[in-house]
């Protein structure tokens, strides 16, 4: 079969077409290996040669992925290969051991094309934060994929992958899926294994799959998620996740938060996700509005809480063991430059807040209270999934932003994390799917807008049913040029 | 002025393998041989609780009658040095496992479970960090489960500090969860120690001692400290808060901190790890499976069995030596109780410890053999004396008493008219300290008791050498 048509179908098409012969695992390898090297989005930090991407990896396997591909997140620990999560502090660092999620897709007989890019210990929402340069949005290279896993979104928006894994701590998955016009989901907190996982808010750090299409989303999460015994806080998901086969959304109730979508949104997306409401009423499901009265502060809770934790988390690249150190002989000096040298900006930025937080004396004011918004979040999710199913959003306030357009103002950099931090307070699980294209703000071509559907704790199955119906009738399948409607 | 003293104990838990980790526990092992990423720190790596550890810290709370807090969680403290590999320590900070216990006359505030940090080796002359040429990092102790204790400021001089430690100790290596070694640093004390008028209920300024490896040094530095700082205070001057080592070789304090170089620890609760949440009957089974605790064992020896105070403290504090004890009383119930302990904790101990032997497992020496020779000088066939020369050859041959004692013809003399002839015999060697006891001084008889006793070779007793000797002196 000719190679393009392996570089449009799906992970799951493609699976079904090396079960019946139709394509070998080897061919299928060296045609995305091909493409991985061809990268012109500086989606991968690493590309993977046929030696690298088989290591570990069962062939004879027998699961329903078995000689797919799969990009992986800079953040992710792979044995004996290059893994930085986009930091100069960890430059020339190998890791000993693999992540647990990563094991399983190497046990379920998936290679790995490469290490994506991403922004600096996933902390950021453009990729800009990256110590090896943005990757580039594949529908217009002077935009950003969003982030932090940027890269992942960028190579399978780009075919540059079959199917990528992220990670999401307030909407890393998200919104750069959102970002790129593919399908991300963050699911559960303590759904999949955080082992080997590099930590930023620890309370908060979950990974999950970005996909083509919601089928393939429920496959790829299908084989992560899992009690794994190096993760005390993971559970897995009672019952596993089957592939979505759901037709309509009768019976199954929207709510919209209303007090989250107020301000701060493009006309655009507003344009779209009305339209995608009344999609979901076409189909046969309620939509009303809840009270999340909480939501709008969970950024405000979200930037307490997540530096604090990654200030500890970050405590640990201090030149002593691994990666880049100053050669200077007085220990002090040492820590200082070697950190000093070793992280980006953003980075430090968020250090320092996070060490002030939680300074004897501030702890109560900041990291104290921060938790108790976090508390009334959860009331305020477990509320609203007491009168409907879902909660839905749009994913981020505005489509993908120009390079540079917003990284010399933070605070709204950390807006576009506005509609998906909630759900990772909450610890819910959410998924992004592509839902039409919009102008950007100031003018120019069109480009994606995502939809975000949230579901109760665990919910993912129920997710990722509404998710499908949903997609097949907007009939967007995340192809760059193809725009659905 | 008082001394008000309070103590926090480190103790190493024996388990199997790490608090968060399950790299083997070993000491003096090759540097770095027993890591992996988890206590080494790797990116991405994260803590798995030890149950072993938890079900230790849960004995520990029952043998001090703490209170289990149904929900204990842990914290990160974080601080950067190299022995840190995390830059925290995973701790717990305020709701501990164990809280509000007792042991003895000391009251415990708390008892927490953490992880130790890695071992410092500086490199150069003085094997201290001042002037080293540069420092290195041993991980093999790095992550090894800790029990921390902290009594309530109950204690008043080195000298009950030192008592009660040994309790405590002694107590902790009953339960089997520690070695408890000092030297080696399993078990560890520091102190922290004020002064205050008599009758006063305000704490005074606290200096805290560290780093001391054996109780008779902690002893002697606290002594030491409280010294100083009533020199201090009489001198008009006012106790700074600072940390403070004690060299016991030059008697000297030295000043390691002061609290204006103190951490800010920043605790936060530890998101990797969930609550310990202990079940009823994780709790119970704890309790019930504590075994007789040396304080409870010494006022049984003491109050039930006769045995005096001292040789009560001695067995109650040495399992091994407890048991040695309970042996020879088991095997032949006719001996006294208070008898059998002085046997073991006097002459058996002092033949083993002159014989370059410390516990009584090792030696020839069984519970039975030592009972039979009990035996005997309880029934007068064999002399105090001459039983010790039997000791002395079941310590370094092994052996029967019996047998040992045929042999050596050591059987006491119970034949009047031999013994007779004996005493008879020595007064007649002695004409001078026989002379003296005739004239009234008494003291004289030891000489001539001496005698009889050597001729015998011990086989004589020894009251009846004095009878005899007065009887025929006074005639």
């Amino acid at each position: 079969m000719p190679d393009s048509d392996l570089k449009a179908a799906t992970a799951a098409e493609t699976a079904a077409l090396i079960r019946r012969g139709e394509v070998s695992a080897g061919e299928c390898l060296s045609t995305w290996l091909e493409q991985a090297s061809a990268d012109e989005l500086n989606a991968y930090l690493w590309t993977a040669d046929e030696a690298a991407a088989l290591d570990g990896v069962d062939q004879n396997s027998k699961s329903p992925v078995t000689g797919v591909p799969v990009a992986i997140k800079d953040i992710f620990c792979t044995r004996g290969v290059p893994t930085t999560a986009a930091s100069k502090i960890l430059e020339g660092y190998r890791p000993p051991y693999t992540a647990t999620a990563v094991r399983r897709l190497a046990a379920a007989g998936m290679p790995m094309l490469g290490k994506t890019n991403m922004d600096e210990f996933a902390m950021g929402s453009s990729n800009e934060n990256s110590a090896y340069g943005p990757a580039l949005n594949p529908w217009d290279r002077k935009r950003v994929p969003g982030g932090s896993s940027g890269g992942s979104a960028a190579a399978v928006a780009g075919g540059l992958a079959p199917w990528a894994l992220g990670t999401d701590t307030g909407g890393s998955i998200r919104q750069p899926a959102a970002l790129c016009g593919i399908v991300g989901l963050k699911p559960t907190y303590g759904s999949v294994s955080r082992y080997g996982m590099i930590a930023f808010a620890s309370s908060l750090d979950q990974c999950g799959p970005l996909t083509r299409d919601v089928t393939d989303a429920a496959l790829l999460l299908s084989q992560i998620e899992g009690r794994d015994e190096m993760d005390s806080t993971s559970t897995g998901i009672e019952g596993g996740i089957s592939l979505p086969s759901a037709i309509g959304l009768e019976g199954l109730s929207f709510g919209i938060p209303v007090d989250l979508l107020g301000e701060g949104m493009d006309p655009g997306v507003r344009a779209v996700f009305d339209q995608t409401v009344s999609t979901i009423e076409g189909l046969g499901g309620s939509v009303r509005e809840v009270r999340l009265a909480h939501a709008s502060h969970g950024i405000s809770a979200y930037y307490v809480l997540a530096p604090a934790e990654a200030s500890t988390n970050l405590s640990r690249y201090d030149g002593v063991r691994y990666g880049i150190r100053d050669s200077n002989r007085d220990l002090a000096s040492m820590y200082e430059i070697t950190r000093g040298d070793g992280f980006g900006a953003e980075v430090k930025r968020r250090i320092m807040l996070g060490t002030y937080a939680l300074s004897s004396g501030y702890y109560d004011a900041y990291y104290g209270r921060a938790q108790r918004v976090r508390t009334m979040i959860v009331r305020d999710f477990d509320a609203a999934f007491g009168q409907v199913d879902f909660v839905i959003t749009p994913t981020s306030p505005s489509v993908a932003f120009g390079l540079g357009e917003k990284t010399l103002d933070p605070l709204t950099m950390y807006m576009s994390d506005l509609f998906t931090v909630p759900m990772s307070l909450a610890g819910v699980p959410a998924i992004s799917i592509p839902s039409g294209m919009a102008s950007p703000e100031g003018g120019g071509e069109k480009m994606p807008v995502g939809f975000q559907i949230a579901a109760p704790a665990f919910g993912e199955q129920g997710l990722l049913e509404a998710a499908f119906a949903l997609e097949a009738a907007l009939g967007f399948d995340g192809s760059i040029g193809r725009e659905g409607r | 002025m008082e001394a008000v003293i309070g103590l926090e104990i480190h103790v190493q838990l024996s388990t199997q393998t790490k608090m968060f980790c399950g790299c083997r526990l070993s000491f003096g092992d090759e540097p770095n041989t027993h890591t992996c990423p988890v206590c080494l720190a790797h990116p991405g790596v994260l803590p798995v609780p030890n149950k072993k550890a938890i079900d230790y810290a849960l004995l520990i709370a029952a043998a001090l009658e703490c209170e289990v807090a149904p929900r204990s969680i842990f914290h990160r403290k974080n601080y950067f040095y190299p022995d840190n590999p995390k830059a925290y320590q995973i701790s717990q900070f305020d709701i501990p496992i164990a809280i509000n216990g007792r042991l003895g006359d000391v009251r415990i505030h708390r008892a927490h479970l953490e992880e130790d940090a890695a071992k410092m080796i500086h490199v150069g002359e003085s094997g201290r960090i001042q002037g080293s040429d540069a420092s290195l990092v041993d991980f093999n102790r790095g992550g090894t489960p800790l029990v921390e204790i902290v009594t309530e400021p109950d204690l008043k001089s080195g000298a009950q500090v030192r008592e009660w430690g040994q309790l405590l100790r002694a107590t902790i290596k009953q339960l089997g969860v520690s070695n408890v070694n000092m030297e080696e640093g399993s078990l560890r004390c520091d102190a922290n120690v004020s002064i205050r008028p008599v009758g006063s209920d305000v704490l005074g300024t606290k200096t805290e001692m560290k780093n001391m490896n054996s109780f008779r040094f902690i002893e002697r530095g606290i002594e030491a400290e409280i010294e100083r700082q009533k020199q201090l205070v009489a001198s008009g001057g006012r106790v700074v808060q600072e940390t403070l080592h004690y060299d016991p070789t030059s008697g000297e304090l030295h000043s390691l901190r002061s609290k204006e170089e103190a951490h800010d620890y920043r605790y936060l609760p530890e998101p990797d790890l969930v609550p310990i949440a202990p079940s009823e009957q994780m709790i119970t089974s704890a309790r019930e499976s504590l075994p007789e605790l040396p304080a409870a064992k010494a006022s049984r020896y003491r109050d039930q069995l006769g045995v005096q105070d001292a040789a009560a403290l001695l067995l109650s504090f040495e399992t091994e030596w407890a048991e040695f004890f309970e042996g020879v009383v088991a095997a032949d119930d006719s001996i006294e109780p208070r008898v059998a302990a002085n046997w073991v904790t006097g002459e058996l101990a002092a033949e083993l410890r002159k014989q370059g032997d410390e516990a009584p497992s090792g030696s020839r020496v069984t519970p039975a053999s030592l009972a039979v020779l009990v035996g005997l000088v309880a029934s007068k066939r064999v002399s105090h004396s001459a039983a010790k020369n039997v000791l002395e050859i079941m310590v370094a041959e092994g052996g029967e008493a019996l047998e040992i004692v045929k042999e050596q013809g050591l059987e006491q003399i119970s034949d009047s008219g031999e013994l007779e002839a004996m005493v008879e015999a020595a007064i007649e060697a002695n004409p001078k300290p026989a002379e003296q006891v005739r004239s009234g001084n008494d003291k004289a008889i030891g000489a001539l008791v001496g005698a009889v006793m050597k001729q015998s070779k011990g086989r004589a007793d020894g009251g009846e050498v004095t009878r005899l000797l007065k009887e025929k002196l006074s005639g």
